[in-house]
């Protein structure tokens, strides 16, 4: 009786803890990249409006950071916590990326604690700019291998199974599985994506309320930039992954798509309603499109679940979750590129009101586009754990306490939640931006305007 | 050398390099939350805030390491660990939550409340005590196989006096551990005060720590003879360990050299826990994982270490390059920069 409370509750309890962590992990493989862009072209162009950018974005940063340390931590231990017997398998074979990943874990750590302790104190004009790519390098690691390891459960391979004994195994066929590329593709663009749009809401909503110039207007520009390159890179990525999917987890794209006939010239379906008895309602089709996204090819043929036995089939719901994330990425693309054509036609003012309402918007949106595609990702592989050899129900653990690990941990989130919140709030409020510009350049107004 | 005795090697160093920067961190919760009971917090919050929030982090890495690296060199043992740790190692998580909370609001929220302190405080004699159920659970007799799972076998835990002995130990080094490197790291930064204060700690804390260290020796006696015995062969080892002890003590009271004290400490620690971790041989779980037996197939072994070896020529340099602008600069250390 409670093996199988248990499993309901691990399955929680990981659910719980991954959707956390991984806003937090998002902005920390992100917005280095970004902190360092603006550091970079304040050093180049010697305009210190920039770097000033790059130091308040890195006091918000090293808060979320910690959070994301703390909630990754438990994520960690919890996989072997919740999920034992899938450990004792998968580990012969996993336990290298994650061991790698600790690497990444400690390079990131140790530069990160070097580039916010050391502003001003080197004499090299770029010196301190360049303790800031190894973290850059040290979050998107951490982010490959995490993901390899994810890549492995979809599409395990590089080991030979003898009933619950691995016999053989080929560590790097194991991290380099189809999945793998497709995969490390899309959730690196789509945090750099992600923390563009951040940070360009936040300079958005702080025009919109306290009027625009020219530090503004930079920053702005910086994100806004980053947000439209990357949305399409997300876009590009996320195309490869369908088409990974097509060919390797067919089933999952097809629970997806509320594709139940195998056939060749597939519609795409957006949206829509499923009835009782698995009719799609009110579902714009775009004829063939499907056969596209899949091969390229209009006229290809396209896996159905007919092809799939009654029991593997995932759950029909992350249609929803599919559409959401395309349809939230698609927003993303069109802001940020209104946007940018507005820079450049010149009857256009970018900064009107309507649009930095909807860069704001754009912010949570992105966060929920992530969301969204990583329950796609995840519920889409139910009913296993690993694809193909282990089911979810055997490889977690047997225990009548997990009930009680989940209250606790449902706590310590919500307090953690509070908890960044109010300390950013605080800590950007004591220090707001109009103080720290008159104290470090007292000639000009703020914004950069002499007095 | 076989990979899994590399690779134990390996994670027994880990182990170790935890041990000591973790208690470090740990006990100087503990001394911040004592400080301000006895109004005297504004000699160690500088220190705090200079030395411990640069490094928590990469203090925090060194645990995932162990226990990925310990999973990944034996998966049995993580699968036997897993099934039984769920309680204590939530605990843990939870509370690594509260602490990672308290570095970014010590440096950015406003003044931290007592409340918030006293939880910084606890954490770290928590945290510690908790971890130290690994150690106890080790020593076999804490497990039961019902059911194809692993159960912990909380009441024989709770009740049985081993368990408490090694988590009186594990808290009192901890306060140990960190007096000492406070200790010298305030009189690096000339901080005469705070070296006032943490030596007296350092002093204080001596005595209580080479007891605990003998109770838990002798309590291993009973819970696993075997284990005992193997100790006792090598009781060299923990001869050398006492003579550091001694030696650290000896020169803290003469309140000279401090560096090479907290060097003495850290030997006294390295020794006793290569004794007792050789000793513990070959068992990693008593009676049910054993070093080669149960070590990962050679290929991954091979790959973790070459992973391992990559990683240290990427680690070592950079550690360095941090502690020369943390630990080893004066001018940090000082407060100037
Ligand atoms: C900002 C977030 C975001 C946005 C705008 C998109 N995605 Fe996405 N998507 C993700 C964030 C994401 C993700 C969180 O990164 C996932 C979860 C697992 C993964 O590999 O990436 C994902 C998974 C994922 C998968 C499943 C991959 C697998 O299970 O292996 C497919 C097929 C797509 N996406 C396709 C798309 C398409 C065609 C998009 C069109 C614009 C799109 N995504 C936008
Ligand atoms: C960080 C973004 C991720 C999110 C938001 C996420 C979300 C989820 C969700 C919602 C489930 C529950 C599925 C269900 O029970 O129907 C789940 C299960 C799981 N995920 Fe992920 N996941 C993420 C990444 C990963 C990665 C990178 C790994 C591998 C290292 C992973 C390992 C697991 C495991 C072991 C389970 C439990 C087994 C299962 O229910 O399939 N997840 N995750
Ligand atoms: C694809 C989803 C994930 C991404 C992109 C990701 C990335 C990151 C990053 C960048 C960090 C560093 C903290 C920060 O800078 O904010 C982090 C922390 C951590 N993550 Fe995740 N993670 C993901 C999912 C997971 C999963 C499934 C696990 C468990 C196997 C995990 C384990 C950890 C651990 C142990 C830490 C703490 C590291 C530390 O102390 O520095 N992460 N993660």
């Amino acid at each position: 009786m409670f093996a199988y409370d248990s499993v309901i509750l691990a399955r929680m309890l990981t659910s719980m803890t991954l959707v956390f962590h991984i806003i937090f992990a998002t902005i920390g493989v992100g917005v280095p990249l970004l902190i360092s862009a603006a550091e970079y072209i304040g050093i180049r162009k010697r305009d210190p409006h920039y770097v000033l950018l790059a130091r308040r974005w890195t006091r918000g940063f090293v808060i979320i950071v910690a959070v994301g340390v703390v909630t990754g931590t438990a994520i960690g231990l919890q996989l072997f916590l919740l999920w034992p017997t899938f450990m004792q398998i998968a580990g012969h074979v996993i336990s290298l990326p994650l061991f790698m990943e600790t690497f990444a874990f400690f390079f990131e750590a140790i530069f990160l604690g070097a580039y916010i302790y050391t502003w001003d104190r080197f004499k090299g004009r770029y010196t301190h700019w360049y303790l800031s790519l190894p973290v850059i390098i040290g979050g998107g690691m951490s982010a490959v291998f995490i993901t390899s390891v994810n890549a492995f459960m979809n599409t395990p391979q590089g080991f030979t199974l003898v009933g619950r004994t691995i016999t053989s195994v080929e560590p790097l066929k194991a991290i380099w599985n189809p999945a793998t590329p497709s995969k490390v593709f899309h959730v690196l663009t789509s945090s750099y994506m992600t923390c563009g749009a951040v940070l360009a809401a936040i300079t958005a909503f702080f025009i919109l309320k306290y009027g625009n110039n020219q530090y503004y207007k930079k920053a702005l520009k910086v994100t806004m930039i980053v947000t439209l390159i990357f949305s399409i890179f997300t876009a590009i990525a996320g195309d490869t992954s369908a088409k990974f999917l097509a060919t390797y987890q067919p089933e999952k794209l097809a629970a997806a798509e509320w594709h139940f006939e195998t056939e060749k010239g597939a519609d795409l379906i957006l949206f829509g309603k499923l009835t009782e008895d698995n009719e799609v309602k009110g579902a714009i089709h775009l004829p063939k499109l499907l056969s596209f996204l899949s091969f390229g090819d209009f006229n290809s043929e396209v896996i159905g679940l007919d092809r799939v036995d009654a029991d593997l089939i995932p759950p029909l719901w992350i249609h929803y979750m599919f559409d959401l994330m395309v349809t939230l990425g698609a927003y993303s693309i069109m802001i940020s590129m209104l946007f940018v054509l507005f820079m450049f036609w010149k009857k256009r003012d970018q900064y009107n009101k309507w649009l930095l309402r909807a860069i704001v918007i754009n912010a949570p949106f992105a966060i929920l586009a992530l969301e969204f595609g990583w329950i796609y990702a995840e519920v889409g592989r139910q009913p296993w754990i690993m694809r193909g050899y282990l089911r979810v129900a055997e490889g977690a653990v047997s225990s009548p306490y997990v009930h009680i690990a989940f209250a606790m941990f449902l706590i310590l989130y919500v307090l953690l939640g509070t908890f960044v919140t109010v300390v950013l709030v605080r800590l950007y409020k004591k220090n707001p931006i109009q103080k720290e510009w008159e104290q470090r350049f007292p000639d000009t107004l703020f914004g950069g305007d002499q007095k | 050398m076989s990979y899994e005795i590399l690779g134990l090697s390996a994670l027994w160093f880990f182990l170790f390099a935890y041990l000591i920067i973790a208690s470090i961190d740990f006990g100087a919760g503990f001394f911040a939350y004592y400080a301000k009971q006895t109004k005297k917090d504004h000699i160690l919050n500088r220190l705090i805030a200079r030395y411990l929030s640069p490094v928590w982090e990469i203090t925090n890495v060194f645990f995932i390491f162990f226990y990925y690296g310990l999973a990944g060199f034996f998966p049995d043992a993580g699968y036997y660990y897993g099934s039984a740790m769920l309680i204590p190692g939530s605990i843990i998580l939870v509370l690594i939550g509260i602490r990672g909370s308290f570095y970014a609001f010590e440096n950015y929220g406003s003044r931290s409340s007592l409340v918030y302190t006293f939880l910084y405080g606890a954490s770290g004699l928590l945290i510690p005590a908790a971890i130290a159920t690994g150690l106890t659970i080790s020593e076999g007799g804490f497990l039961r196989e019902a059911n194809g799972s692993v159960y912990l076998r909380y009441t024989e835990l709770l009740t049985n006096p081993f368990s408490w002995a090694v988590v009186f130990l594990a808290i009192v080094s901890v306060l140990y551990i960190s007096a000492n490197f406070l200790t010298y790291y305030a009189s690096k930064a000339g901080d005469e005060p705070a070296k006032k204060l943490l030596r007296s700690y350092a002093l204080f804390w001596a005595a209580p720590q080479i007891i605990a260290s003998l109770t838990a020796f002798i309590a291993i006696s009973r819970q696993n003879p075997e284990h005992y015995n193997n100790m006792l062969d090598l009781w060299w080892m923990f001869g050398l360990s006492i003579l550091f002890f001694l030696i650290a003590v000896y020169l803290i009271y003469k309140e000279k050299r401090f560096g090479l004290s907290f060097i003495c400490v850290m030997l006294q620690f390295f020794f006793a826990l290569l004794g007792y971790g050789i000793a513990h041989m070959p068992y990693i779980l008593y009676d049910q994982i054993q070093v080669a037996a149960d070590a990962t197939l050679p290929a991954m072994g091979t790959a973790l270490l070459l992973a391992f070896g990559g990683g240290l020529l990427m680690l070592i340099p950079s550690l360095i390059l941090v502690m020369r602008m943390f630990l080893f600069d004066a001018e940090y250390v000082k407060g100037k920069k």
